[in-house]
């Protein structure tokens, strides 16, 4: 509340309660997430791979995906942005490298926190792995994993992905 | 054969961080009464009213139309609101004049808008996706690696996105209602800003701000009849594509390119480099400039830093680029994209003051939306196609 010219404000918080029905695609995606598995789905027009499969749906051939796919464990980072800004809300400690990690058979990236590493060390190409909380914090969530981690292996060469989504 | 539309009126609020003087409707009041005494007509002249703003959630207040109708004493006027995001502010002036175009209505108000102090979108661009992991920083956390992407495609050097950012907020002196007017501004000082979403700096990101544009647009057979000068509208372009899908080139969007084709083939622009006399673009993280000069087919693939670097874009360039220094000095977000297109057209109508191009006869605004999904591109002449 502030009173400098004469006028009252008022900063008023409004909240936002809703279910999320996850539909049948989804479902098994977070089904395998419980059970530690990466579950994509495939487009059966253009065939490209989808983690997550969050619609259900492959938005450029407006076909639904068809069957499961298991993608990863390891994936390579495409991209990323090392996040030094607060904001409301925020659960990670700053500042932290949040990465597009192409996990290996899947078509599109996902977007992962790497850590076990200096964020300057972070590179394009950079190959990583997951690194799972402990099962009784399981829930039907990417959370499962704390955080992906350097695998050590050779950088992978990045051609058009770099930068994609 | 569509008919022939003229902006003939153009106005805009002064652009800060809080207009704590004016409500949403004070503010919208303030850009739609400027724009009908620069076309010098009243509201009562106007036959439809066209909106747009930024998603609700950004400042608040839900469905804003409900109250702006009296504000803009629409009662017996159709008004229509447009949605597509950021690019909103370029696609409603394309809405608009559509209804021009399309012989429907011989004057059309349009307007843009965005009181960013009532909400918070860093916050609202922020929402966790459920069951997803919760990393996702804000409009600044989306677009960073997709500039570094280009970083690395390109072999840019680290200081070009401090070089845009220093070009805006100097032209934004030369605008009274740019928001940022920071005229002390080096290369030097700006590379000694932080880094907030590595490898974007504090200075290459776009205020937080409130204000509006807007615009009066009339029919040929009105405009030829009306006094003043005239932004006659040769062209017009939208494309959208998904945010994500398997495959996406995120530096440069197919939608993106497939915009900019468009215009180019209905104005008949065969060389846009060398026949557009100025560019309003919408730049809200200062990389996103030589982007755009690739993705819009002005540089070639890769070329467009080096453009950036040898002033090409500065306002004494070839090719000047937000002279009125763009959303990275003003970026109420739903005018944003009308801006970028009112400030095109006051350049061809000799209107722009002080970051007037001198004798500009074609210009190009542009906005973008979304996760770069929807584009939205006017090109405006001094003259009738």
């Amino acid at each position: 509340m502030s009173e400098a010219d004469g006028l009252v404000r008022l900063r008023q918080p409004i909240g936002v309660t809703y279910n999320w029905s996850a539909g049948p695609n989804a479902t098994s995606h977070l089904a395998g997430l419980m059970n530690g598995k990466f579950v994509g789905k495939r487009c059966p027009s253009c065939a490209l791979v989808y983690f997550p499969p969050r619609n259900g749906v492959c938005p450029k051939c407006a076909k639904i995906l068809a069957g499961d796919v298991e993608v990863g464990p390891k994936g390579t980072i495409t991209t990323f942005c090392i996040v030094n800004v607060p904001f409301l809300g925020q659960k990670i400690k700053l500042p932290y490298v949040a990465a597009q990690i192409l996990l290996d058979g899947a078509d599109i990236s996902m977007q992962h926190l790497i850590q076990e590493c200096e964020a300057e060390d972070v590179r394009i190409g950079m190959r990583v792995e997951p690194v799972w909380k402990d099962k009784s914090e399981w829930g039907p969530s990417l959370e499962n994993i704390q955080h992906f981690r350097p695998t050590g292996e050779p950088d992978r060469v990045m051609g058009s992905e770099s930068g994609a989504s | 054969m569509a008919e022939l539309c003229a902006v003939v009126g153009v106005g805009q609020t002064k652009h800060a961080a809080c207009r704590a003087d004016v409500s949403i409707a004070g503010l919208v009041r303030e850009a739609v009464d400027r724009a009908l005494a620069d076309a010098n007509i009243t509201i009562a002249d106007v036959d439809a009213i066209v909106i747009g703003k930024a998603p609700d959630s950004l400042e608040g207040v839900a469905m804003p139309e409900l109250w702006l109708a009296d504000a803009l004493a629409a009662h017996g006027k159709p008004v229509f609101r447009v949605h597509t995001a950021g690019s909103v502010g370029g696609s409603t002036a394309i809405v608009a004049a559509q209804h021009v175009m399309a012989g429907i209505h011989g004057t059309v108000l349009t307007i843009g808008f965005e009181k960013q102090s009532d909400g918070n979108a860093m916050w609202a661009l922020s929402v966790p996706i459920p069951f997803g992991m919760p990393v996702h920083a804000g409009a600044g956390g989306y677009f960073s690696p997709i500039v570094r992407g280009y970083i690395g495609r390109s072999g840019a050097p680290k200081h070009i996105g401090a070089m845009v950012a220093v070009k805006d907020r100097t032209n934004a002196c030369k605008n009274p209602y740019a928001h940022l007017h920071e005229p002390d501004w080096t290369l030097e000082k700006a590379l000694e800003t932080p880094m907030l979403w590595d490898p974007i700096r504090f200075i290459e990101t776009c205020p937080s701000s409130d204000g509006a544009m807007a615009l009066v647009l009339m029919s040929e057979e009105r405009a030829d009849k009306h006094a003043g000068r005239k932004a006659w509208v040769h062209a017009t372009a939208m494309r959208s594509e998904p945010t994500a899908f398997a495959g996406r080139e995120q530096v440069s969007p197919v939608a993106g390119e497939m915009c900019a084709a468009d215009l180019w083939r209905k104005a008949g622009i065969k060389n846009p480099a060398e026949e557009i006399d100025v560019v309003e673009m919408y730049v809200p993280f200062a990389w996103f400039e030589p982007m755009w000069l690739e993705n819009l087919g002005f540089a070639p693939r890769n070329e467009g830093w080096r453009w950036v670097e040898d002033g090409i874009t500065e306002m004494g360039g070839s090719l000047p680029i937000n002279p009125s220094g763009g959303v990275l000095s003003s970026n109420p977000i739903g005018a944003s994209g009308m801006l970028r297109f009112g400030e095109a057209a006051m350049q061809v109508m000799g209107k722009a003051g002080e970051h007037q191009i001198d004798g500009a006869k074609k210009a190009v605004g542009h906005a973008y939306g979304g996760g770069s999904q929807f584009f939205a591109m006017w090109l405006v002449s001094s003259t009738k196609p």
